[in-house]
């Protein structure tokens, strides 16, 4: 074992110590190594998989910040916690998530978006000028979080892209209403389902290609956008350049990038992305039913869970007696927009109410942040946890899914006051 | 879709190939089996998912290339490739 080795052994040891509050007094004081790239132990959680966390490294793709590296074909590439500190995540900071290697640069001008479908009377292209031009302009401050976010937490763990807490993003999102595109091209009442595809392709023909579909109704919802910007610039490449679906208070898989066509079809769509994967045990979770699309057993993961994210400190953080502890972070649902964050410093024992930041929409992260004493030295279990205007809050305890979607569990972060 | 594809690329746009590049599968017995995974994705896909599965999940994984992604994978060539990828990236 070399020394790197042994300094991650002991620092895993360090943190499968703190993962319950009854062992912390056991606890000496000292200082917690340095956490390896993304480690999510840092964050007080479960750790991910070892394998991943040895294969993840901060890199670049072109016209991105260094980002944490998942995998590199499909590009999977997650935001580091920094970025969370503000309520906007920059667009070159932001995760990028792609199913299929076969991701074009899209030029601009020779895109074009199709609509049509057997539930469209009138089937119409538009060029990006003449969707700029052609429609009214909305802007929307929305989260974008990958169904999968925090899969690595899962224990035990779950195949697929072992994502820690930043495959997830908040912008303010620039387009147009899709309710609008549908409208003036005749949608008849018998469409169910409006279903997307975008410009990208697989490695191999016999590879499903990505299409997802939305209810009716959720695809007229005055929230459902074409965007053609993010955060007042163009969409970057890696997050569908030229316009991308935005879907607010759903997880990302909706959120369908490089969309190159709109088919308004009165069948519910049945191919492998809609009915075997991004699904749920039928009935387990809170948010919206996707009625055309359940099945006996199981049924689309649909919109996010409340969830909030502690971004001032990490795990073995050490503040001086006396010193007040800041407590900083955000927290979002599915859309009802976040009622309060309450943050406890006694491992649960007792809550308070954070301060909220200010009001970006209820679909955007809320900032939150609350001050606690340090009146005496020892340790500090630092819990937050977020309720939805809905009344929906995170679990003590992983809701284990096959998939590894909707952690919200709620974080621990051990502190010392020195 | 291919056509449009075909049509809207003016290059493929690669993430970080020299980077990809460093990547190598482990030695070990049935490795070559396994050379047909980085077809469609790249090495650390597998890597990512270690050290959890155990044959029986890897197993499950292989099928699922098959079955859903279309993955050239003969059905004679499952068992030393999932044993394959328990012995060098499963439950150790």
């Amino acid at each position: 074992m070399n020394d790197g080795a042994s300094r991650h052994a002991l620092r895993r040891r360090l943190l499968a110590g703190v993962a319950g509050a009854g062992t912390l007094a056991a606890l000496p004081a000292r200082r917690v190594l340095a956490a390896p790239v993304g480690s999510a132990g840092a964050l007080g959680f479960a750790e991910i998989p070892d394998g991943a966390l040895a294969e993840q490294v901060l890199e670049r793709l072109p016209g991105k910040l260094p980002l944490i590296k998942k995998t590199y074909r499909p590009p999977n590439f997650e935001t580091p916690i920094e970025y969370f500190r503000g309520v906007i995540t920059p667009n070159d900071a932001f995760f990028v998530r792609w199913h299929l290697a076969g991701i074009p640069r899209v030029d601009a001008k020779a895109w074009k978006l199709t609509l049509g479908g057997d539930s469209l009377q009138q089937p119409r292209s538009y060029s990006l000028e003449q969707l700029r031009t052609g429609f009214s302009p909305v802007e929307i401050t929305a989260v974008c979080q990958c169904s999968g976010n925090r899969r690595g937490l899962f224990v035990p763990h779950v195949a697929g892209v072992e994502w820690g807490v930043g495959a997830m993003g908040n912008a303010v999102w620039r387009g147009v209403r899709l309710k609008d595109l549908l409208a003036r091209s005749g949608l008849q009442p018998s469409a169910v389902e409006v279903v997307f595809d975008g410009a990208d392709g697989p490695a191999i023909d016999k590879t499903p290609d990505f299409v997802k579909s939305l209810p009716v109704d959720v695809a007229l919802d005055e929230n459902t956008l074409i965007a053609f910007e993010m955060n007042g610039q163009p969409l970057p490449h890696w997050n569908g350049y030229p316009a991308r679906l935005v879907v607010p208070g759903w997880t990302g898989t909706y959120w369908v990038k490089a969309v190159v066509s709109i088919n308004a079809v009165s069948t519910p769509e049945t191919n492998f992305w809609m009915k075997t994967a991004y699904r749920l045990p039928r009935g387990r979770y809170p948010g919206y039913a996707f009625k055309t699309q359940q099945a006996e057993a199981t049924e689309p993961i649909t919109s996010m869970v409340t969830n909030s994210l502690i971004t001032s400190f990490d795990v073995g953080h050490q503040v001086p007696r006396g010193k007040p502890l800041v407590v900083k972070g955000i927290a979002w649902d599915g859309g009802s927009g976040i009622d309060r964050v309450e943050v406890s410093s006694d491992a649960g024992d007792t809550w308070h109410r954070a301060r909220l930041g200010r009001d970006h929409g209820r679909f955007s992260f809320r900032e939150f942040e609350h001050t606690v004493p340090t009146r005496s030295t020892g340790s500090l279990v630092v819990m937050a946890r977020a309720t939805s205007r809905s009344g929906e809050t995170q679990t003590e305890q992983l809701s284990h899914n096959p998939a590894g979607y909707h952690h919200n569990v709620i974080q621990r972060v051990y502190v010392e006051v020195v | 879709m291919r056509a449009l594809i075909a049509a809207l690329m003016t290059a493929l746009a690669t993430g970080a190939p020299a980077q990809e590049a460093k990547l190598q599968l482990k030695d070990g017995p049935g490795k070559e089996k396994a050379a047909v995974c980085v077809a469609c994705h790249s090495v650390d896909y597998i890597v990512m998912n270690s050290r959890f599965m155990t044959k029986a999940g890897w197993t499950a994984s292989v099928n699922k290339m098959i079955n859903a992604f279309g993955a050239p994978i003969a059905k004679e060539d499952v068992d030393a490739l999932a044993t394959y990828l328990a012995q060098q990236y499963g439950v150790p």
